[in-house]
C-alpha cells in the first residue's frame, strides 16, 4: 500500500520540468502581458499605471478597427474557399456510388503547400505575381485572358483577395484530411444500413456524413478563426511591411500590434490590442458554437 | 455510360487542382535557372542555363548555407525537447494518479484554445528581461513545454499502455524512470514520432518568434533570412536569383515529405478527430 503512493507521487517529478517552463514561457507572459495593457509601458525604462486608458484608446481607434476589418474580410473569403474546397473534396472522396480512387496521392500533392513557410511562398508568390515582370501575368496575356497586366498586390480591391485565395491554397489541404478522417472514422455500419434502406447519396450525406462530422467542423472553423484573426506571415511579407500597402488593406490586427509592439515602441498600447483581439477571438468562438448546436434542435 | 463521364470529369477537375497545387513550385524551379531578363521575356518551362549566375547573386546578398544551419541548430534540439518532455508529462497525467494532476490538464486545455498572439509582448519583455536577445535558448527551451502535443499524447498513452505492464516492470524492481525509458518511450514511439514531425516543421517554418528575438544577420534562420531579401528589391534584375533562394529553402522540405508524409498526415488526421 505504502509502496503504491509512491508510484504515483512519480508524477509530481515527471511533470516537473514541463510546469516550471510552462509557467515561464507560456503562462508568465501571458498574464504579462496583460499587466502591461495597463501601463504606458514603452519597451525601457519603468512603466506607469494608466488604468484603462490604453482600451478606451483601443476602443476609438479606428485604424484598429480598420485592421480588424481588414483581417475579417480576408479570413472570411480565406475560410469559405479554404473549408469549402476541403468539404467539396470529402463528399468526392467519400461518395459510396463511385469510390474514386487516389485518395491518399491526391492527399498528399494538395497537403504539399502547408509544408512550405510562409516567408518562402510569400516570395514566390510576390515574384510570380509581380505587376510587370510576373509569370502570372504573362501566362494570362499568352492564354488571352487579359490584355493588360493586372496589379494584383497594388490595388486595394484586388490585393486582400489574393492573399485570401493564397491563403485558402495553403490551408486547404489540411482542412480536407482533417475532415476526410472524421468521415473514415464514422463506422461504415451506418453507409451499409442506409444502403439497404435504399437511402439516395444526397440522403447520406445530409442525414449521416453531416451530422456525424459536426464536432470536426466546429473544430475546424474555431481553429481556423484563431488562426485566421492572428494572420500575419502572409500579409506582412507579401504587402513588406507593417503598414499593409497597398493603403492599408492588408494591414491585419497583429500586424497593427506589431507596429505598437515592436516599431513605435508603444508596448502598453499594443499588450491592449492583444487583450481586445483575444477577447473578440473568445466572443466570436462561443457565438459560433452556438450558432453551430442550434443547428441540431 | 453517364457515369463514367461523369467520373471522368471529377477525375479532371481533381487533377487540375492538383496542378495548381504543384505549378507554383515547377515555375519556381524553371524560373531558379533563367535570368533575370529571361523571366521577364516570357514564361516557359523549359530550364534555362543561369543557375550558376543566380547562385552567385544569391550567395551576394546572404549566406544561405548558413540559414540553413542556424535553422537545424533551432529546430533539432527544439523537436527533440518536445518529444522527449512531452512523452513524459503526457505518460505522469495519463498513468498516474496525483492530486492536481487533472487541474495540470485544465490548464494545457485552456492554454490550447489561447491565440498565441497574446503571451507575444510578455514573452519579448521576459526575454530582454533575461538578456537572451540574440540568442537561440528562447527559442529553444520554451519547446519543452507543448501544451498540444501533451494533450495528444496523453490520450495516446492511455489507449496503447497496459497497466499489467507497467506492474511487471515495477515486480522486477525497475525504476520508474527507468520504466519509463525502457517500456513506456518505446510503446509511445508512433505516437511522439508524429507529433515530432510537426513540430519540426512548425519549428523550421517559425517567422514571428524569431524575427522578434534574432538581431544579427548572421544568426537568422532560414525565413528570417528569406524575408531580409525584401530589402533588396530589384526584383526587375534578379528575379531569377529571388526563385533559387526561395527554391533552396523548400526543397528540403519537399524532400523531407516525399519520406515522412504517410506520418504527417496521420498526425493531422489523429488531431482533428480527437476533439
Amino acid at each position: 500500500m505504502g509502496k503504491k503512493k509512491d508510484y504515483n507521487r512519480m508524477g509530481y517529478l515527471f511533470v516537473l520540468p514541463f510546469v516550471i517552463v510552462f509557467l515561464i514561457f507560456s503562462v508568465y507572459p501571458v498574464l504579462r502581458t496583460l499587466y502591461l495593457s495597463f501601463t504606458d509601458y514603452k519597451g525601457y525604462g519603468t512603466e506607469n499605471f494608466v488604468g484603462m486608458a490604453n482600451y478606451i484608446r483601443v476602443i476609438n481607434d479606428k485604424f484598429f478597427w480598420q485592421a480588424l476589418w481588414n483581417t475579417i474580410k480576408i479570413w472570411s473569403v480565406n475560410i469559405v474557399l479554404q473549408i469549402g474546397l476541403a468539404f467539396i473534396l470529402t463528399l468526392i472522396f467519400s461518395d459510396i456510388k463511385y469510390r474514386f480512387r487516389g485518395l491518399s496521392v491526391f492527399r498528399a500533392i494538395f497537403y504539399l503547400p502547408n509544408l512550405i513557410a510562409a516567408t518562402s511562398v510569400s516570395f514566390l508568390f510576390k515574384t510570380l505575381l509581380d505587376w510587370r515582370f510576373g509569370t502570372f501575368n504573362q501566362m494570362l496575356m499568352e492564354a488571352g485572358l487579359i490584355d493588360m497586366p493586372i496589379n494584383w498586390l497594388g490595388a486595394t480591391t484586388t490585393a486582400p483577395i489574393v492573399i485570401a485565395v493564397i491563403g485558402a491554397w495553403m490551408w486547404f489541404g489540411n482542412s480536407f484530411i482533417v475532415l476526410m478522417a472524421g468521415v473514415q472514422g464514422i463506422s461504415t455500419e451506418y453507409f451499409e444500413a442506409a444502403a439497404i434502406d435504399g437511402a439516395g447519396r444526397w440522403a447520406v450525406f445530409k442525414n449521416i456524413t453531416i451530422p456525424l462530422l459536426k464536432p470536426i467542423l466546429i473544430y475546424i472553423s474555431i481553429t481556423s478563426l484563431i488562426g485566421g484573426l492572428q494572420m500575419f506571415d502572409l500579409p506582412f511579407l507579401m504587402s513588406g511591411g507593417v503598414d499593409g500597402a497597398p493603403s492599408g488593406s492588408l494591414q491585419t490586427v497583429v500586424m497593427y500590434l506589431y507596429k505598437f509592439g515592436f516599431v513605435t515602441n508603444q508596448v502598453g498600447y499594443a499588450a491592449a490590442i492583444a487583450y481586445v483581439l483575444f477577447l473578440i477571438i473568445l466572443v466570436i468562438s462561443i457565438l459560433q458554437l452556438k450558432v453551430f448546436n442550434k443547428k441540431e434542435d | 455510360m453517364g457515369t463514367k463521364i461523369k467520373k471522368s470529369i471529377v477525375y479532371a477537375a481533381l487533377i487540375i487542382l492538383a496542378i495548381s497545387c504543384i505549378l507554383p513550385f515547377v515555375l519556381m524551379m524553371v524560373n531558379a535557372t533563367r535570368s533575370g531578363s529571361e523571366i521577364m521575356a516570357s514564361f516557359t518551362f523549359k530550364p534555362g542555363t543561369s543557375l550558376e549566375e543566380n547562385w552567385v547573386t544569391v550567395s551576394g546578398y546572404f549566406d544561405l548555407f548558413k540559414g540553413f544551419w542556424n535553422s537545424l541548430v533551432v529546430a533539432v534540439p527544439a523537436t527533440l525537447l518536445t518529444a522527449y518532455f512531452s512523452g513524459l508529462t503526457a505518460f505522469a497525467l495519463g498513468v498516474y494518479k496525483f492530486k492536481g494532476s487533472n487541474f495540470i490538464f485544465g490548464v494545457i486545455v485552456i492554454f490550447m484554445m489561447i491565440p498565441g498572439q497574446l503571451g507575444l509582448l510578455g514573452f519579448y519583455n521576459l526575454v530582454r528581461a533575461l538578456g537572451l536577445i540574440d540568442s537561440y535558448i528562447p527559442l529553444i527551451i520554451p519547446a519543452i513545454a507543448a501544451p498540444g502535443t501533451v494533450f495528444f499524447l496523453r490520450q495516446y498513452v492511455k489507449s496503447v499502455l497496459s497497466p499489467s505492464l507497467l506492474e511487471a516492470a515495477r515486480i522486477d524492481g525497475a525504476s520508474e524512470i527507468r520504466i519509463f525509458h525502457q517500456i513506456v518511450l518505446p510503446i509511445m514511439s508512433p505516437g511522439i514520432a508524429t507529433m515530432a514531425i510537426g513540430a519540426f516543421i512548425g519549428n523550421w517554418n517559425s517567422y514571428l518568434v524569431p524575427l522578434i528575438l534574432l538581431n544579427s544577420p548572421d544568426k537568422f534562420t532560414l525565413p528570417v533570412m528569406i524575408a531580409s531579401l525584401n530589402a533588396s528589391q530589384d526584383v526587375a534584375s534578379n528575379q531569377g536569383a529571388i526563385y533559387l533562394a526561395v527554391a533552396i529553402s523548400v526543397i528540403p522540405v519537399m524532400i523531407f515529405f516525399c519520406f515522412c508524409s504517410r506520418y504527417i498526415i496521420s498526425g493531422i488526421s489523429a488531431g482533428g478527430v480527437k476533439e
